[in-house]
C-alpha cells in the first residue's frame, strides 16, 4: 500500500484508538460519548433495524438522483435548444435552488404523501448542479466544430447528439458527482422533516428516534452509516466519472514522466 | 489556363464589418480558378480568414457578391487552424462525421475512411484517439476529414500556423503530394511567404485591414517541387518578388 493511501488510514485509527482510551479513561458514559467499540457493537446489534433504514435512504437517495439526471439534462438540452425557454424558466430553476430545502419541506409535506415528498426534496436539492452544469457544457461545444458542423449542414438534432452532447458530459459528470452528495443531504433533511414513523422510516428518522430516547450509541451508528453512504456515492459516481471519460479527456491522463 | 472557362467561384466587392466595428473587408475581388492553388498572403488582421469563411458560407457578406460557376457551392472542404477534432471520438469516427452528417452508416463509410485516412499516412491509427496523436498528425487528421466528401473546394485557414517548422515542411510536402494526387482546387491561408511561394500556383497578397487584393502573384512553375525547387533561382526569386508585394502594403 502506498504511502498515500497509508498515511490517512494511520490518522483514522490513532484518532478512534484515542477516543476509545479517552472514554475508558475518563469513564464518559455512554448516553454522552460512547466508546467507538460500543458503536460498532450495536452497529451489529441493531443491524436488522438500521439496515432497513439504510435501504429505505438508499433507495430514495437513488430514485432523487436519476429523477435529478432525467429532469436536470432533460432541461439543459430544451435550454439549449430554445434560448427563450431558458430565458423564461432559467429563474425558476434558480428559485426553487436557494430556497432551503428544509424551509419548503413542510410545504410539501402538506401537499404530499410523505414518503413524496422526501423523494421531491431530495430531487429539489439535486436537480441544480446537473442542469447548470449540463447547460454550460452544452454550450462550450468548441466553435470552430460548431462551424464544422455548419458547413456540413448538420441538423440541430446531429449537432445535439453528436457534437454538444458528447462535449458537455464532463461537465455533467462533475455535476452529477455534486448531485450525488446533494440527494443524500436532501433525503436527510427531508426525512427528519417529515418524521416518518414505521417500516417506512429512513436513517434520518433513526437519529431523531434514537435522540429521544437518549439512544447515544444508535445516534452514532446511524451517522456512521449515512457517512459511509455518502462516501460510498461519491466513490461510485467518481469510478462512472473516470470510466466515461478515460479514453480522451484530460481529467483522466496520465501525468509526469 | 484557358481565359474561357470561367472561374469556380468569383468575388465581387466583398465587404464584411463585425460588431465590434472593425471592418474587416471591403472591395475585395478575387476569383478561385479550377485545379489551382491560390494563397491568401497578407499581414495579421488583414480578413484573409474572414474571406475564407465567407466562400464556406460560415459568415454572411455585409456587401458584393460570391457567384459559383454552377450557380451554387459546390462541396468544400475545410481546415481549420487547430486540428478541431471531436477530443471523444476515434480518429475512424471524426473522418466519417462528414459523411455521417449525410447519412452514410459507419459500414458504408468504411473503405472511404481508410482511403483518405492513408492518403494522409494514418491508416494504422484509426482506432487511436485524437490525444494520441502528435500536433502533425492530428492536423493530417483534420486534412483527412476534409477530403472525405471528396470536395471540389479545399479551404485551409493558416493549417500549419501552430506546428514547428519540421513538422510544418513535412506537411507542406504531403500537401504537395496530396495535391498532385487529388487536383483539388485550393485556397490557402497563410502570413509565412516561403510557405506561400513553395505551395502555390498563384498568391494573392492582401493590403492591411480593410482587406482587399493588393497584387497577385503567378509562380508558374512546372517542375517537380521539391527540395531543390526550394534552392533554385526562381524560387528565390519569387519569394523576393512576395515579400517586397508584402512590404509594400505594410508601408501604405
Amino acid at each position: 500500500m502506498s504511502a498515500e493511501r497509508a498515511l490517512p488510514m494511520l490518522v483514522c485509527a490513532a484518532v478512534l484508538a484515542a477516543w476509545e482510551t479517552l472514554v475508558r479513561w475518563a469513564e464518559i458514559p455512554p448516553y454522552i460519548l460512547p466508546a467507538p467499540s460500543l458503536i460498532a457493537t450495536t452497529l451489529i446489534t441493531d443491524w436488522g433495524t438500521l439496515s432497513g433504514s439504510l435501504w429505505v435512504t438508499l433507495r430514495i437517495t437513488a430514485l432523487a438522483l436519476a429523477l435529478a439526471v432525467g429532469i436536470g439534462v432533460a432541461l439543459a438540452i430544451l435550454f439549449a435548444q430554445w434560448r427563450w425557454l431558458e430565458r423564461s424558466f432559467f429563474p425558476f430553476a434558480v428559485v426553487l435552488q436557494v430556497t432551503p430545502i428544509i424551509a419548503i419541506a413542510p410545504l410539501l409535506l402538506v401537499y404530499l404523501e410523505p414518503g413524496t415528498a422526501v423523494l421531491v426534496c431530495a430531487f429539489l436539492v439535486a436537480y441544480f448542479p446537473i442542469l447548470a452544469n449540463t447547460a454550460l457544457g452544452l454550450a462550450s461545444a468548441d466553435h470552430n466544430l460548431r462551424d464544422l458542423f455548419d458547413l456540413y449542414r448538420a441538423t440541430r438534432w446531429q449537432q445535439m447528439r453528436l457534437l454538444r452532447l458528447p462535449a458537455a458530459l464532463p461537465y455533467f459528470l462533475g455535476g452529477l458527482r455534486i448531485a450525488g452528495g446533494l440527494a443524500l443531504i436532501g433525503a436527510i433533511a427531508a426525512e427528519i422533516a417529515a418524521g416518518t414513523a414505521g417500516r417506512g422510516a429512513g436513517l434520518a428518522y433513526r437519529i431523531v428516534e434514537a435522540g429521544y430516547r437518549l439512544n447515544i450509541p444508535r445516534m452514532f451508528a446511524a451517522l456512521f452509516l449515512i457517512s459511509i453512504a455518502g462516501i460510498a456515492i461519491y466513490l461510485a459516481l467518481e469510478a462512472v466519472s473516470r470510466l466515461a471519460l478515460r479514453r480522451w479527456h484530460d481529467s483522466t491522463r496520465e501525468r509526469g514522466a | 489556363m484557358s481565359l474561357s472557362i470561367p472561374p469556380l467561384v468569383s468575388l465581387r466587392g466583398l465587404a464584411k464589418s463585425f460588431a465590434n466595428g472593425t471592418t474587416a473587408l471591403s472591395g475585395l475581388d478575387l476569383d478561385v480558378r479550377d485545379g489551382e492553388f491560390l494563397s491568401l498572403l497578407g499581414p495579421s488582421g488583414c480578413g484573409k480568414s474572414t474571406a475564407l469563411r465567407l466562400i464556406a458560407n460560415l459568415s454572411q457578406p455585409d456587401g458584393g457578391t460570391i457567384d459559383w460557376r454552377d450557380g451554387k457551392r459546390p462541396e468544400i472542404g475545410f481546415v481549420f487552424q487547430d486540428a478541431t477534432l471531436m477530443p471523444w471520438a476515434s480518429i475512424f469516427e471524426n473522418v466519417w462525421l462528414p459523411l455521417r452528417l449525410r447519412g452514410t452508416s459507419r459500414a458504408d463509410a468504411g473503405s472511404r475512411i481508410r482511403e483518405v485516412l492513408d492518403l494522409v499516412g494514418l491508416k494504422e491509427f484509426e482506432k487511436a484517439f485524437p490525444r494520441e496523436l502528435s500536433g502533425g498528425m492530428k492536423m493530417r487528421v483534420s486534412i483527412a476529414r476534409a477530403l472525405v466528401l471528396r470536395p471540389a473546394l479545399l479551404l485551409m485557414d493558416e493549417p500549419f500556423a501552430a506546428l514547428d517548422e519540421i513538422t510544418r515542411l513535412k506537411l507542406n510536402r504531403d500537401l504537395l503530394r496530396l495535391r498532385a494526387e487529388l487536383g483539388t482546387t485550393t485556397v490557402f491561408v497563410t502570413h509565412s511567404v516561403y510557405e506561400s511561394v513553395y505551395l502555390s500556383s498563384r498568391i494573392a497578397v492582401f493590403t492591411q485591414r480593410p482587406g482587399r487584393i493588393a497584387t497577385e502573384i503567378e509562380i508558374a512553375y512546372d517542375g517537380p517541387r521539391d527540395e531543390d525547387f526550394r534552392v533554385s533561382p526562381f524560387y528565390v526569386e519569387k519569394c523576393r518578388a512576395t515579400s517586397r508585394a508584402l512590404e509594400q502594403v505594410m508601408a501604405e
